[in-house]
Protein backbone atom coordinates (compact mmCIF):
# COMPACT_ATOMS: atom_id res chain seq x y z
CA UNK A 1 0.00 0.00 0.00
CA UNK A 2 2.89 2.28 1.01
CA UNK A 3 4.48 2.89 -2.54
CA UNK A 4 5.94 6.18 -4.06
CA UNK A 5 2.76 7.76 -5.34
CA UNK A 6 0.79 6.95 -2.34
CA UNK A 7 3.79 8.85 -0.27
CA UNK A 8 3.62 11.76 -2.39
CA UNK A 9 0.13 11.91 -2.12
CA UNK A 10 0.36 12.02 1.41
CA UNK A 11 2.88 14.78 1.35
CA UNK A 12 0.63 16.88 -0.75
CA UNK A 13 -2.51 15.79 2.03
CA UNK A 14 0.68 17.26 4.33
CA UNK A 15 0.81 19.97 2.66
CA UNK A 16 -2.76 21.18 2.36
CA UNK A 17 -3.65 20.80 6.33
CA UNK A 18 -0.40 22.12 7.09
CA UNK A 19 -1.87 25.93 4.65
CA UNK A 20 -5.31 25.06 6.64
CA UNK A 21 -3.57 25.14 9.85
CA UNK A 22 -1.25 27.99 9.33
CA UNK A 23 -4.33 30.14 8.26
CA UNK A 24 -6.68 29.66 11.37
CA UNK A 25 -3.33 30.81 13.42
CA UNK A 26 -3.94 33.97 11.38
CA UNK A 27 0.21 35.41 11.72
CA UNK A 28 1.17 37.38 8.12
CA UNK A 29 4.98 36.46 8.96
CA UNK A 30 6.11 33.68 6.87
CA UNK A 31 6.59 30.30 9.03
CA UNK A 32 9.86 29.07 9.05
CA UNK A 33 10.59 25.36 7.81
CA UNK A 34 13.00 22.95 9.51
CA UNK A 35 13.40 19.30 8.46
CA UNK A 36 15.67 16.68 10.79
CA UNK A 37 18.42 14.75 9.32
CA UNK A 38 18.12 12.43 6.99
CA UNK A 39 14.40 11.50 5.97
CA UNK A 40 12.96 14.65 7.80
CA UNK A 41 15.47 16.60 5.09
CA UNK A 42 13.58 15.09 2.30
CA UNK A 43 10.42 15.42 3.90
CA UNK A 44 10.79 19.24 4.59
CA UNK A 45 12.14 19.65 0.93
CA UNK A 46 8.84 18.68 -0.42
CA UNK A 47 6.82 20.48 1.90
CA UNK A 48 8.59 23.86 1.71
CA UNK A 49 8.64 23.93 -2.24
CA UNK A 50 4.46 22.35 -2.30
CA UNK A 51 3.80 25.81 0.25
CA UNK A 52 5.97 28.08 -1.68
CA UNK A 53 7.69 29.19 1.28
CA UNK A 54 10.43 31.84 0.45
CA UNK A 55 12.81 31.67 3.25
CA UNK A 56 15.61 29.06 3.07
CA UNK A 57 15.03 25.20 4.55
CA UNK A 58 17.07 24.93 7.78
CA UNK A 59 18.52 21.65 8.80
CA UNK A 60 18.79 19.62 12.16
CA UNK A 61 21.10 16.62 13.21
CA UNK A 62 19.80 16.36 16.52
CA UNK A 63 23.05 13.68 17.48
CA UNK A 64 24.53 16.19 20.28
CA UNK A 65 20.97 16.35 22.10
CA UNK A 66 19.85 12.77 22.36
CA UNK A 67 18.96 11.23 25.42
CA UNK A 68 20.82 7.46 24.76
CA UNK A 69 24.54 9.03 24.31
CA UNK A 70 25.47 6.92 27.90
CA UNK A 71 23.83 4.07 26.05
CA UNK A 72 24.94 3.93 22.86
CA UNK A 73 27.74 6.46 22.44
CA UNK A 74 28.40 9.23 19.70
CA UNK A 75 26.36 9.04 16.52
CA UNK A 76 29.19 7.80 13.96
CA UNK A 77 27.61 10.07 10.97
CA UNK A 78 26.63 13.65 12.36
CA UNK A 79 25.66 15.93 10.07
CA UNK A 80 25.71 19.40 10.57
CA UNK A 81 22.90 21.32 11.86
CA UNK A 82 22.16 24.75 9.56
CA UNK A 83 19.55 27.23 10.80
CA UNK A 84 19.88 29.98 8.15
CA UNK A 85 17.76 32.40 10.02
CA UNK A 86 17.28 33.29 13.88
CA UNK A 87 14.76 31.35 15.31
CA UNK A 88 13.07 34.38 17.78
CA UNK A 89 9.69 35.27 17.85
CA UNK A 90 9.21 33.11 14.73
CA UNK A 91 6.85 30.41 14.12
CA UNK A 92 8.60 27.25 13.04
CA UNK A 93 7.29 24.29 11.30
CA UNK A 94 9.72 21.14 12.54
CA UNK A 95 9.44 18.42 10.07
CA UNK A 96 10.36 14.55 10.52
CA UNK A 97 9.93 11.46 8.70
CA UNK A 98 8.64 9.12 11.19
CA UNK A 99 7.54 9.77 14.64
CA UNK A 100 7.73 6.46 17.29
CA UNK A 101 8.76 7.49 21.13
CA UNK A 102 9.00 11.28 21.03
CA UNK A 103 12.25 11.39 21.99
CA UNK A 104 13.58 13.12 18.63
CA UNK A 105 11.57 15.37 18.89
CA UNK A 106 12.14 16.47 21.97
CA UNK A 107 16.06 16.71 21.49
CA UNK A 108 15.35 18.23 18.65
CA UNK A 109 13.04 20.92 20.14
CA UNK A 110 16.12 21.88 23.12
CA UNK A 111 18.52 22.44 20.09
CA UNK A 112 15.97 24.65 18.18
CA UNK A 113 16.01 26.41 22.04
CA UNK A 114 19.50 26.85 21.77
CA UNK A 115 19.28 28.77 18.73
CA UNK A 116 16.64 31.29 20.33
CA UNK A 117 12.81 31.61 21.47
CA UNK A 118 10.57 30.51 18.80
CA UNK A 119 6.91 32.03 18.62
CA UNK A 120 5.36 28.55 18.30
CA UNK A 121 6.40 25.09 16.60
CA UNK A 122 4.36 23.23 14.69
CA UNK A 123 5.59 19.33 14.22
CA UNK A 124 4.65 17.77 10.80
CA UNK A 125 5.64 14.26 10.55
CA UNK A 126 4.85 11.71 7.73
CA UNK A 127 4.72 8.61 9.74
CA UNK A 128 2.99 8.32 12.74
CA UNK A 129 3.51 4.98 13.70
CA UNK A 130 2.58 5.07 17.71
CA UNK A 131 4.33 4.13 20.42
CA UNK A 132 4.92 7.63 22.10
CA UNK A 133 7.07 7.24 25.13
CA UNK A 134 6.70 11.52 26.11
CA UNK A 135 3.71 13.73 25.56
CA UNK A 136 4.50 14.59 22.11
CA UNK A 137 1.55 15.48 19.22
CA UNK A 138 1.91 16.01 15.90
CA UNK A 139 0.13 18.98 14.31
CA UNK A 140 -0.23 17.12 10.63
CA UNK A 141 0.36 13.60 9.80
CA UNK A 142 1.08 12.10 6.48
CA UNK A 143 0.06 7.90 7.33
CA UNK A 144 -0.66 6.37 9.99
CA UNK A 145 1.05 3.14 11.09
CA UNK A 146 0.35 0.41 13.51
CA UNK A 147 3.15 -1.16 14.02
CA UNK A 148 4.00 -3.89 16.57
CA UNK A 149 6.98 -2.56 19.04
CA UNK A 150 9.44 -4.67 17.58
CA UNK A 151 8.76 -3.51 14.11
CA UNK A 152 10.69 -0.95 12.38
CA UNK A 153 9.80 1.71 9.86
CA UNK A 154 12.39 3.39 7.45
CA UNK A 155 11.85 6.48 5.22
CA UNK A 156 14.01 6.02 2.03
CA UNK A 157 15.13 8.42 -0.44
CA UNK A 158 15.20 10.99 -1.33
CA UNK A 159 14.22 10.37 -4.45
CA UNK A 160 11.73 8.47 -4.72
CA UNK A 161 10.54 8.32 -1.32
CA UNK A 162 9.43 4.83 -0.18
CA UNK A 163 8.86 3.30 2.91
CA UNK A 164 10.69 0.05 4.18
CA UNK A 165 8.77 -1.82 7.39
CA UNK A 166 9.52 -4.66 9.14
CA UNK A 167 6.88 -5.63 11.58
CA UNK A 168 9.30 -7.36 13.65
CA UNK A 169 12.65 -7.46 14.89
CA UNK A 170 14.98 -4.60 14.01
CA UNK A 171 17.49 -5.03 11.02
CA UNK B 1 46.09 -5.26 20.80
CA UNK B 2 45.92 -1.20 20.60
CA UNK B 3 45.35 -0.16 24.20
CA UNK B 4 43.39 2.62 22.98
CA UNK B 5 40.67 0.26 21.78
CA UNK B 6 37.87 -2.03 23.75
CA UNK B 7 37.06 -5.40 22.56
CA UNK B 8 34.74 -4.16 19.95
CA UNK B 9 37.70 -1.97 18.37
CA UNK B 10 36.19 1.54 19.81
CA UNK B 11 38.48 4.05 20.80
CA UNK B 12 37.96 3.92 24.77
CA UNK B 13 41.12 6.22 25.07
CA UNK B 14 42.95 8.49 23.26
CA UNK B 15 46.70 8.36 23.77
CA UNK B 16 48.59 8.48 20.20
CA UNK B 17 47.33 8.50 16.53
CA UNK B 18 49.90 5.39 15.68
CA UNK B 19 48.40 2.42 15.50
CA UNK B 20 44.73 3.57 14.64
CA UNK B 21 42.65 2.82 11.66
CA UNK B 22 41.65 5.51 8.91
CA UNK B 23 38.34 4.72 9.83
CA UNK B 24 39.03 5.95 13.27
CA UNK B 25 40.62 8.92 12.47
CA UNK B 26 38.51 10.28 9.50
CA UNK B 27 35.48 9.43 12.35
CA UNK B 28 37.35 12.02 14.39
CA UNK B 29 37.82 14.51 11.52
CA UNK B 30 34.05 14.11 10.38
CA UNK B 31 32.67 14.71 14.63
CA UNK B 32 34.93 17.55 14.52
CA UNK B 33 33.79 19.06 11.64
CA UNK B 34 29.89 19.05 12.78
CA UNK B 35 31.52 20.15 16.40
CA UNK B 36 33.22 23.51 14.23
CA UNK B 37 29.58 24.07 13.85
CA UNK B 38 28.06 24.26 17.18
CA UNK B 39 30.71 26.79 18.30
CA UNK B 40 29.07 29.56 15.75
CA UNK B 41 26.34 29.43 17.58
CA UNK B 42 24.44 32.14 19.73
CA UNK B 43 24.70 29.32 22.45
CA UNK B 44 28.25 27.72 21.93
CA UNK B 45 27.00 24.28 23.71
CA UNK B 46 25.68 20.99 23.63
CA UNK B 47 24.12 19.12 26.43
CA UNK B 48 26.30 15.84 24.99
CA UNK B 49 28.38 15.16 28.31
CA UNK B 50 26.18 16.36 30.78
CA UNK B 51 26.69 15.19 34.04
CA UNK B 52 30.16 13.91 33.14
CA UNK B 53 33.53 15.54 35.05
CA UNK B 54 36.61 16.13 33.13
CA UNK B 55 40.18 16.61 34.97
CA UNK B 56 42.87 18.47 33.47
CA UNK B 57 45.82 16.90 34.67
CA UNK B 58 48.66 18.94 33.64
CA UNK B 59 51.82 17.94 35.33
CA UNK B 60 53.87 20.04 32.50
CA UNK B 61 53.04 23.86 31.86
CA UNK B 62 50.51 24.83 28.89
CA UNK B 63 47.78 27.50 28.70
CA UNK B 64 46.78 26.92 25.37
CA UNK B 65 45.99 23.25 25.03
CA UNK B 66 45.28 23.46 28.38
CA UNK B 67 42.91 26.03 27.86
CA UNK B 68 41.02 24.45 24.45
CA UNK B 69 40.64 21.03 26.28
CA UNK B 70 38.70 23.39 29.10
CA UNK B 71 36.54 25.12 26.30
CA UNK B 72 35.94 21.49 24.69
CA UNK B 73 34.78 19.83 28.08
CA UNK B 74 32.49 23.43 28.65
CA UNK B 75 30.74 23.49 25.16
CA UNK B 76 29.66 19.66 25.76
CA UNK B 77 28.59 20.97 29.58
CA UNK B 78 30.78 18.82 31.38
CA UNK B 79 32.35 19.96 34.82
CA UNK B 80 35.84 20.68 34.47
CA UNK B 81 38.41 20.68 37.25
CA UNK B 82 41.90 22.02 36.13
CA UNK B 83 45.03 20.66 38.23
CA UNK B 84 48.30 21.61 37.83
CA UNK B 85 50.36 19.28 39.22
CA UNK B 86 53.61 21.19 38.97
CA UNK B 87 52.11 23.11 42.17
CA UNK B 88 51.28 20.67 44.13
CA UNK B 89 51.08 16.94 45.08
CA UNK B 90 53.87 15.88 42.67
CA UNK B 91 56.32 18.32 44.81
CA UNK B 92 55.25 17.07 47.96
CA UNK B 93 56.04 13.72 46.61
CA UNK B 94 52.96 12.13 46.02
CA UNK B 95 53.10 9.47 43.03
CA UNK B 96 50.79 9.33 40.06
CA UNK B 97 49.33 6.14 40.99
CA UNK B 98 48.30 7.74 44.46
CA UNK B 99 47.16 11.00 42.69
CA UNK B 100 45.03 9.10 40.24
CA UNK B 101 43.62 7.29 42.91
CA UNK B 102 42.69 10.13 44.38
CA UNK B 103 41.20 11.82 41.40
CA UNK B 104 39.34 8.02 40.77
CA UNK B 105 37.41 8.60 44.12
CA UNK B 106 35.55 11.82 43.20
CA UNK B 107 33.94 9.75 40.66
CA UNK B 108 35.73 11.53 37.48
CA UNK B 109 34.49 10.43 34.24
CA UNK B 110 37.72 11.92 32.16
CA UNK B 111 41.82 12.21 32.86
CA UNK B 112 43.52 14.57 30.02
CA UNK B 113 47.08 13.97 30.94
CA UNK B 114 50.13 16.26 29.91
CA UNK B 115 53.26 14.59 31.59
CA UNK B 116 57.02 16.01 30.74
CA UNK B 117 57.75 11.82 30.73
CA UNK B 118 56.98 9.55 27.61
CA UNK B 119 54.15 7.14 28.27
CA UNK B 120 52.47 8.88 31.28
CA UNK B 121 48.94 8.74 29.59
CA UNK B 122 49.39 4.77 28.85
CA UNK B 123 50.49 4.41 32.75
CA UNK B 124 46.77 5.94 33.56
CA UNK B 125 45.24 4.25 30.68
CA UNK B 126 46.18 1.32 31.89
CA UNK B 127 45.54 1.66 35.61
CA UNK B 128 42.45 3.56 35.72
CA UNK B 129 39.21 1.92 36.33
CA UNK B 130 37.22 0.78 33.44
CA UNK B 131 34.75 3.62 33.01
CA UNK B 132 37.31 6.05 33.12
CA UNK B 133 38.89 7.50 29.44
CA UNK B 134 42.13 9.23 29.31
CA UNK B 135 43.08 11.63 26.65
CA UNK B 136 47.03 12.24 25.60
CA UNK B 137 47.48 15.82 25.83
CA UNK B 138 51.30 15.32 25.06
CA UNK B 139 54.01 13.13 27.30
CA UNK B 140 57.66 13.56 27.06
CA UNK B 141 59.10 12.99 23.74
CA UNK B 142 56.49 10.28 22.72
CA UNK B 143 52.98 11.66 21.27
CA UNK B 144 50.58 14.81 21.00
CA UNK B 145 47.88 13.34 19.23
CA UNK B 146 45.23 15.87 19.58
CA UNK B 147 47.39 18.73 18.24
CA UNK B 148 48.15 16.21 15.27
CA UNK B 149 44.40 15.81 14.49
CA UNK B 150 43.47 19.21 14.96
CA UNK B 151 46.52 19.86 12.44
CA UNK B 152 45.00 17.29 10.07
CA UNK B 153 41.38 18.91 10.35
CA UNK B 154 42.97 22.14 9.63
CA UNK B 155 44.83 20.72 6.38
CA UNK B 156 41.67 19.25 5.38
CA UNK B 157 39.75 22.07 5.50
CA UNK B 158 41.73 23.62 3.32
CA UNK B 159 43.08 20.93 1.10
CA UNK B 160 40.46 17.98 1.59
CA UNK B 161 42.58 15.31 -0.76
CA UNK B 162 44.91 13.83 1.53
CA UNK B 163 46.31 11.78 -1.12
CA UNK B 164 47.45 14.29 -2.91
CA UNK B 165 49.54 16.50 -1.33
CA UNK B 166 52.89 17.35 0.17
CA UNK B 167 53.38 18.11 3.63
CA UNK B 168 57.06 19.61 5.11
CA UNK B 169 57.59 19.34 8.60
CA UNK B 170 60.47 22.43 9.71
CA UNK B 171 62.59 22.35 12.74
CA UNK B 172 63.42 19.98 16.13
CA UNK B 173 62.02 16.83 14.42
CA UNK B 174 64.38 14.45 16.87
CA UNK B 175 62.72 15.67 20.14
CA UNK B 176 59.21 16.22 19.06
CA UNK B 177 56.02 14.62 20.40
CA UNK B 178 54.14 16.95 18.02
CA UNK B 179 55.60 15.78 14.74
CA UNK B 180 55.98 11.87 15.56
CA UNK B 181 52.36 12.28 16.48
CA UNK B 182 51.24 14.33 12.47
CA UNK B 183 53.95 12.02 10.92
CA UNK B 184 51.76 8.73 12.03
CA UNK B 185 48.43 10.46 11.62
CA UNK B 186 49.08 11.95 8.29
CA UNK B 187 50.60 8.70 6.84
CA UNK B 188 47.60 6.76 8.24
CA UNK B 189 45.21 9.30 6.66
CA UNK B 190 46.88 8.96 2.71
CA UNK B 191 49.50 11.96 2.71
CA UNK B 192 52.18 10.54 0.31
CA UNK B 193 55.09 12.73 1.05
CA UNK B 194 55.97 13.30 4.35
CA UNK B 195 59.09 15.72 4.68
CA UNK B 196 61.47 16.89 7.79
CA UNK B 197 63.46 18.99 7.47
CA UNK B 198 66.45 20.14 9.73
CA UNK B 199 69.90 20.37 11.19
CA UNK B 200 71.42 16.99 10.53
CA UNK B 201 71.31 16.97 14.85
CA UNK B 202 67.84 17.20 14.67
CA UNK B 203 66.82 14.50 12.48
CA UNK B 204 65.75 11.13 13.10
CA UNK B 205 68.02 8.31 12.98
CA UNK B 206 66.22 6.65 10.76
CA UNK B 207 63.51 8.69 8.93
CA UNK B 208 63.00 6.38 6.00
CA UNK B 209 61.29 4.00 8.51
CA UNK B 210 58.98 6.66 9.79
CA UNK B 211 58.27 7.49 6.55
CA UNK B 212 59.62 10.67 5.90
CA UNK B 213 61.80 12.20 3.76
CA UNK B 214 64.99 14.18 5.66
CA UNK B 215 66.39 17.30 4.21
CA UNK B 216 68.82 19.16 5.97
CA UNK B 217 68.64 22.30 3.33
CA UNK B 218 65.50 24.48 3.67
CA UNK B 219 64.52 25.66 0.54
CA UNK B 220 64.75 21.93 -1.14
CA UNK B 221 62.76 20.68 1.67
CA UNK B 222 59.42 23.22 1.17
CA UNK B 223 59.94 23.55 -2.85
CA UNK B 224 56.84 22.28 -4.43
CA UNK B 225 55.18 21.52 -0.74
CA UNK B 226 51.23 22.10 -0.16
CA UNK B 227 51.65 22.33 3.05
CA UNK B 228 54.72 23.72 5.38
CA UNK B 229 54.64 22.98 9.24
CA UNK B 230 56.87 24.62 11.65
CA UNK B 231 57.39 23.25 14.92
CA UNK B 232 57.79 25.10 18.41
CA UNK B 233 61.75 25.48 18.93
CA UNK B 234 62.82 24.34 22.87
CA UNK B 235 65.18 26.83 24.33
CA UNK B 236 66.70 24.00 26.13
CA UNK B 237 68.30 22.26 23.10
CA UNK B 238 70.21 24.96 22.93
CA UNK B 239 71.64 24.41 26.16
CA UNK B 240 72.04 20.66 24.98
CA UNK B 241 74.67 21.83 22.39
CA UNK B 242 72.60 20.44 19.44
CA UNK B 243 71.53 24.24 18.13
CA UNK B 244 74.73 26.84 17.98
CA UNK B 245 71.70 29.29 18.41
CA UNK B 246 68.45 30.75 17.57
CA UNK B 247 69.88 33.42 15.37
CA UNK B 248 71.61 31.17 13.70
CA UNK B 249 68.83 28.75 13.08
CA UNK B 250 66.37 31.41 11.98
CA UNK B 251 68.94 32.06 9.44
CA UNK B 252 69.32 28.77 8.08
CA UNK B 253 65.87 27.46 9.15
CA UNK B 254 63.60 29.97 9.40
CA UNK B 255 60.53 30.64 7.33
CA UNK B 256 60.75 33.94 5.25
CA UNK B 257 58.39 35.07 2.67
CA UNK B 258 61.13 34.89 0.59
CA UNK B 259 61.82 30.85 0.99
CA UNK B 260 58.30 30.24 1.33
CA UNK B 261 58.11 31.05 -2.67
CA UNK B 262 59.17 27.68 -3.19
CA UNK B 263 56.20 25.83 -1.84
CA UNK B 264 53.50 25.54 -3.93
CA UNK B 265 51.68 28.95 -4.93
CA UNK B 266 48.43 28.10 -2.82
CA UNK B 267 50.28 26.66 0.10
CA UNK B 268 49.53 26.72 3.78
CA UNK B 269 51.78 27.59 7.07
CA UNK B 270 51.27 26.34 9.95
CA UNK B 271 52.73 26.24 13.33
CA UNK B 272 51.47 24.09 16.66
CA UNK B 273 52.07 27.45 18.92
CA UNK B 274 53.44 29.48 20.58
CA UNK B 275 55.50 30.95 17.76
CA UNK B 276 59.28 32.12 18.71
CA UNK B 277 59.35 34.96 16.18
CA UNK B 278 62.18 35.29 14.42
CA UNK B 279 63.60 32.21 15.47
CA UNK B 280 61.05 29.53 13.49
CA UNK B 281 59.43 32.27 11.28
CA UNK B 282 59.62 35.76 10.17
CA UNK B 283 56.43 37.71 11.59
CA UNK B 284 55.42 38.52 8.09
CA UNK B 285 54.89 34.82 7.46
CA UNK B 286 52.72 34.19 11.30
CA UNK B 287 50.67 37.21 10.12
CA UNK B 288 50.80 36.62 6.29
CA UNK B 289 47.59 35.55 3.73
CA UNK B 290 49.13 31.94 4.06
CA UNK B 291 48.76 31.27 7.72
CA UNK B 292 46.36 29.35 9.30
CA UNK B 293 48.37 29.29 12.53
CA UNK B 294 44.89 30.96 14.74
CA UNK B 295 42.70 28.69 12.52
CA UNK B 296 44.11 25.92 14.45
CA UNK B 297 43.75 27.02 17.96
CA UNK B 298 39.60 27.41 16.65
CA UNK B 299 39.98 23.80 15.23
CA UNK B 300 41.78 22.73 18.45
CA UNK B 301 38.61 23.04 20.24
CA UNK B 302 36.66 20.92 18.19
CA UNK B 303 38.96 17.83 17.94
CA UNK B 304 39.44 18.33 21.19
CA UNK B 305 35.36 17.97 21.31
CA UNK B 306 35.19 15.34 18.84
CA UNK B 307 37.83 13.37 20.87
CA UNK B 308 35.97 13.42 24.15
CA UNK B 309 32.52 12.50 23.15
CA UNK B 310 34.02 9.72 21.06
CA UNK B 311 35.80 8.18 23.88
CA UNK B 312 33.27 8.85 26.71
CA UNK B 313 30.83 7.28 24.02
CA UNK B 314 32.26 4.48 23.51
CA UNK B 315 32.05 3.47 27.81
CA UNK B 316 29.08 1.73 28.00
CA UNK B 317 27.79 2.88 31.12
CA UNK B 318 25.23 0.33 32.31
CA UNK B 319 25.98 -0.37 35.41
CA UNK B 320 28.20 2.25 36.03
CA UNK B 321 25.50 4.84 36.88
Amino acid sequence: MNDTADLERAVRRMAESLTARLETDGRAEEPLMVGIHTGGVWLAERLHHRLGLQGELGTLDISFYRDDFTRIGINPQVRTSRLPFSVDDRRLILVDDVLHTGRTIRAAMNELFDYGRPAAILLAVLVDRGGRELPICPDVTGLRLDLPPGGHVKLTGPEPLALEILTEGRQ
Amino acid sequence: MNPQLDADGRLRHFLDTEGLSRETLTHILDTAESFAEVSEHAVKKVPLLRGKTIVNLFFEASTRTRTTFELAAKRLSADVLNINISTSAAVKGESLLDTLRNLEAMHCDMFVVRHADSGAAHFMARHVQPHISVVNAGDGRHAHPTQAMLDAFTIRRHKPDFENLTVAIIGDILHSRVARSQIAALRILGVPEIRVVAPRTLLPAKPRALGVVPFTDLVEGVHGADVVITLRLQKERMRGALLPSEHEFFQLYGLTEERLREASPDAIVMHPGPINRGVEMDSRVADGPRSVILQQVSHGIAIRMAVMSITLGAIRSEGTT
